[in-house]
């Protein structure tokens, strides 16, 4: 009897470990679906996962130049992104490489290089380094060093960043800013399964080799109506998704959701209006859209998921301050964005 | 049983021989476990019960094919490739012709007038032996001391003297240092100074020409065993192998990166057998023997267009320093250059061929030197009067529109330029 006690005492010990598990693992994270259609016609509920690949999908029926290839894609990739496609197009056209970053990189501006388009998985963003070299010497520069005679303007390199929870350090980063200091390159970040959509059939059609960062947490958690058909939305165009006269609150990727959700907590708390922009791209990012808008507001809250120092958060906050001096200008890391929020509406 | 068989050196009369290297002859022997391979994923091997770690005293090492002796003689007549007098006359005047580039050019950059230059002493018989192999439509991705192969392809000398120079005429612009040559019309990739980031490319381009419809073109991509040591030789190589490529890696060993000897830079049987090592059909050759380097690369031709990849290793010696900013005597003796100056210099060994099928003597020789001098000379000297690119220039070309925050540095630097022209040479640069 005394055995069947404490076994039942720790049952419910280990209930209560689990839970207290999936708290410690589930990130405060609330996602604001787009209700917003860019073109008109048929949608379909799609998650960011399957708006890439219906992306990559419209792409190999269109452009038979077209190839999709990295580590794990001929199954589908580890997020599943190139599900199906194989099956598709053949292995010819969606196909596995060696486990080789800087290969990966190499190989698909070679491609692009000689004409076809490329579209590049790397795993995760933070094993993006060893290909760093190619892409900031090689990929960038490549219109560039031979006077425009070549190019590689068809290669779209897709890393899943940012962080879901429980990635640890290795599988959480926001590796931008690297990239956003290399002219040459264009560097994309989507908010959701439209933009997604969108934006990635942009890099791909897009004359400059772009580097598209999906937000991971994204995949699945964010579901949105996705219309069918092809559609492109513009690079380097910020979007304004919430008007406000208080505060301007810049951010992309997965940090416009957290943003959205400061915005509002501000709104129910201050009743101060904020005006939330989603950049779209740090490079090149749209300083007209982010200028207008602090010119209006007189405040500014940058808020990024990558490392605070030498962020494009700094670029944006110099810019700002050059063209719409203001009262209060901060750029931050996610933790600390609902209660700055609050203090930048508030206080300035 | 012994790991290393008495064969020896394979008698090379034939040069399919030689891409049978490390073939049953001399792989170790092993004790088979019922003649059963191991089914293992990643290996199937037979199994053994003892323990042998191979070495690279294990094989024989890669023997070196050559057509030519030291005296320009065909050494087996079976094996002297069928040349018209045009193609032969073409290739040892691309010879000349590069070396009388190479020593006005580091010339001119010893006198202050261009900013730096590397020649291509004792490579010339890779470069023309390896262009004629080729077809035109075949893309080359050079690594930086190749300017053989972009004058065998019909790159002028003028276009060349431009580029060094960084004037108005350079194809380039004049964003580059000297030698980075390049042109689109030639299927000659610009050359970029990172070492070893074109040979990842090169096995992209090839798949992209893999996957084109009755696909008669393939890529060959030149690189030095220094650059070899990078990662980006070993993802090329990788990749190459297993996507099948129609791609031909050409290493030209000479011997030195800047001042580190190849006793340095790898151990092993140098850069070759590291081709069957990853699947790659691999063979050496002697790139002093420009014929030997044709009919290397033709035959790799043959074997990169049906797909698949070849990595040639092109044994030579650097001759020149490793660039202007090298004095390459601080790190070798001068008998050892003296040698390969001489005896073994590719020039001589193709003259000395030309001359014994009565296509070339001494006036030729003399004549056309003489020409050759002539045209670099006037043409640097044409060069040199060339105004450079017009500013703007500078900002165009990094992306194919370009964006606004370039548009608006472009206008701050306008500016700038309007209110300090005078602490600027701007009557060097063209006019709008």
């Amino acid at each position: 009897m005394a055995s069947l006690t404490k076994r039942v005492l720790n049952l419910n010990k280990l209930f209560k470990h689990v839970d207290n598990y999936t708290k410690r693992l589930s990130s405060n994270f609330t996602y604001f679906p787009d209700n917003e259609k860019p073109v008109e016609g048929e949608t379909l509920k799609m998650n960011m996962m399957q708006a890439i690949n219906n992306a990559m999908d419209l792409t190999l029926k269109n452009d038979p130049t077209a190839v999709v290839f990295g580590e794990d894609v001929a199954f589908g990739g580890v997020f599943r992104c190139a599900s199906g496609l194989q099956e598709k197009y053949g292995n010819d056209r969606v196909f596995n490489t060696p486990l080789c970053e800087q290969g990966i990189a190499g190989f698909a501006i070679g491609l692009a290089t000689a004409g076809a388009t490329a579209i590049a998985e790397i795993q995760f963003a933070d094993y993006i380094f060893p290909a760093f070299d190619q892409l900031v010497n090689e990929a960038a520069k490549a219109r560039y060093r031979s006077g425009g005679q070549f190019a590689c303007g068809a290669l779209t390199v897709r890393a899943p960043g940012g962080a879901v929870g429980h990635g640890g350090l290795y599988h959480s980063q926001s590796p931008e800013a690297f990239f956003a200091h290399a002219p040459g390159l264009k560097v994309v970040i989507p908010r959701g399964p439209i933009a997604a959509k969108g934006l990635l059939l942009s890099c791909i059609q897009d004359r400059d080799p772009c580097i598209f960062l999906e937000p991971k947490i994204l995949y699945r958690s964010a579901v949105e109506e996705v219309p069918v058909d092809s559609y492109t939305l513009p690079i380097g165009k910020a979007q304004v998704l919430r008007e406000g006269d208080a505060a301007t609150l810049v951010g992309w990727g997965a940090q416009v959701h957290v943003l959205l959700a400061a915005a509002r907590l501000a709104e129910s708390r201050l009743g101060a209006r904020c005006e939330v922009v989603d950049l779209v791209s740090v490079l090149p990012w749209d300083t007209e859209t982010v200028c207008n808008s602090v010119k209006k507001t007189g405040r500014c809250l940058v808020a990024h998921e990558a490392p605070l120092t030498g962020g494009p958060g700094a670029d944006i906050a110099a810019a700002v301050q050059v063209s719409a001096p203001l009262l209060c200008c901060c750029v931050l890391l996610w933790a600390d964005v609902c209660c700055c929020v609050l203090m930048c509406a508030a206080v300035c | 049983m012994a790991l290393k068989s008495g064969v020896g050196f394979l008698r090379l009369s034939r040069i399919n021989q030689v891409v049978r290297l490390l073939s049953t002859h001399s792989r170790p022997e092993t004790i088979q476990n019922g003649g059963l391979n191991a089914e293992f994923p990643g290996a199937k091997a037979p199994y053994v019960t003892e323990i042998k770690f191979l070495d690279e005293n294990s094989y024989d090492p890669i023997p070196i094919y050559r057509v030519l002796d030291n005296n320009g003689r065909v050494i087996d007549s079976r094996e002297e490739p069928n040349l018209d007098r045009e193609t032969l006359l073409n290739m040892y005047k691309t010879m000349i012709q590069l070396n009388q580039m190479d020593k006005i050019l580091y010339e001119s950059q010893r006198q202050g007038r261009i900013s730096f230059y590397m020649t291509n002493y004792g490579e010339e018989g890779i470069h023309v032996g390896s262009a004629a192999a080729l077809s035109p439509k075949d893309l080359v991705f050079g690594q930086y001391r190749e300017a053989g192969v972009f004058l065998y392809r019909g790159v002028t000398v003028t276009e060349m003297v431009n580029q060094c120079y960084g004037n108005h005429e350079d194809p380039g612009k004049g964003r580059h240092m000297p030698i980075h040559y390049g042109s689109k019309q030639r299927n000659l990739v610009t050359i970029s100074s990172p070492l070893a980031t074109q040979m990842p490319q090169a096995v992209g381009a090839a798949y992209a020409f893999k996957r084109m419809p009755n696909n008669d073109r393939c890529v060959i991509c030149y690189f030095g065993e220094g650059a070899a040591s990078e990662g980006d030789a070993f993802a090329a190589f990788n990749f190459a192998a297993t996507l099948e490529c129609p791609v031909i890696l050409f290493c030209r060993n000479n011997g030195y990166a800047i001042s580190t000897p190849t006793r340095e830079q790898y151990r092993g049987d140098g850069v070759a057998a590291r081709g069957p090592a990853l699947g790659l059909r691999a063979l050496r050759v002697d790139g002093t023997d420009a014929l030997a380097v044709y009919n290397a690369v033709l035959r790799a031709r043959e074997l990169a267009l049906n797909n698949k990849p070849v990595l040639i290793e092109a044994m030579s010696y650097r001759v020149g320093h490793h660039s202007t900013s090298d004095d390459s005597t601080a790190y070798r003796p001068l008998e050892e250059i003296q040698k390969w100056m001489q005896d073994e210099n590719p020039t001589r060994k193709l003259r000395l061929y030309l001359e014994s099928k009565g296509l070339w003597d001494a006036e030729a020789e003399k004549t056309y030197s003489k020409e050759a001098r002539d045209l670099v000379v006037r043409t640097m000297q044409e060069a040199e009067k060339k105004k450079k690119p017009n500013w703007k220039e500078m900002f165009e070309d990094v992306y194919y529109d370009m964006p606004p925050h370039i548009q608006k540095q472009m206008q701050h630097m306008e500016k700038h330029l309007e209110k300090y022209q005078e602490h600027y040479p701007m009557d060097q640069f063209q006019k709008e």
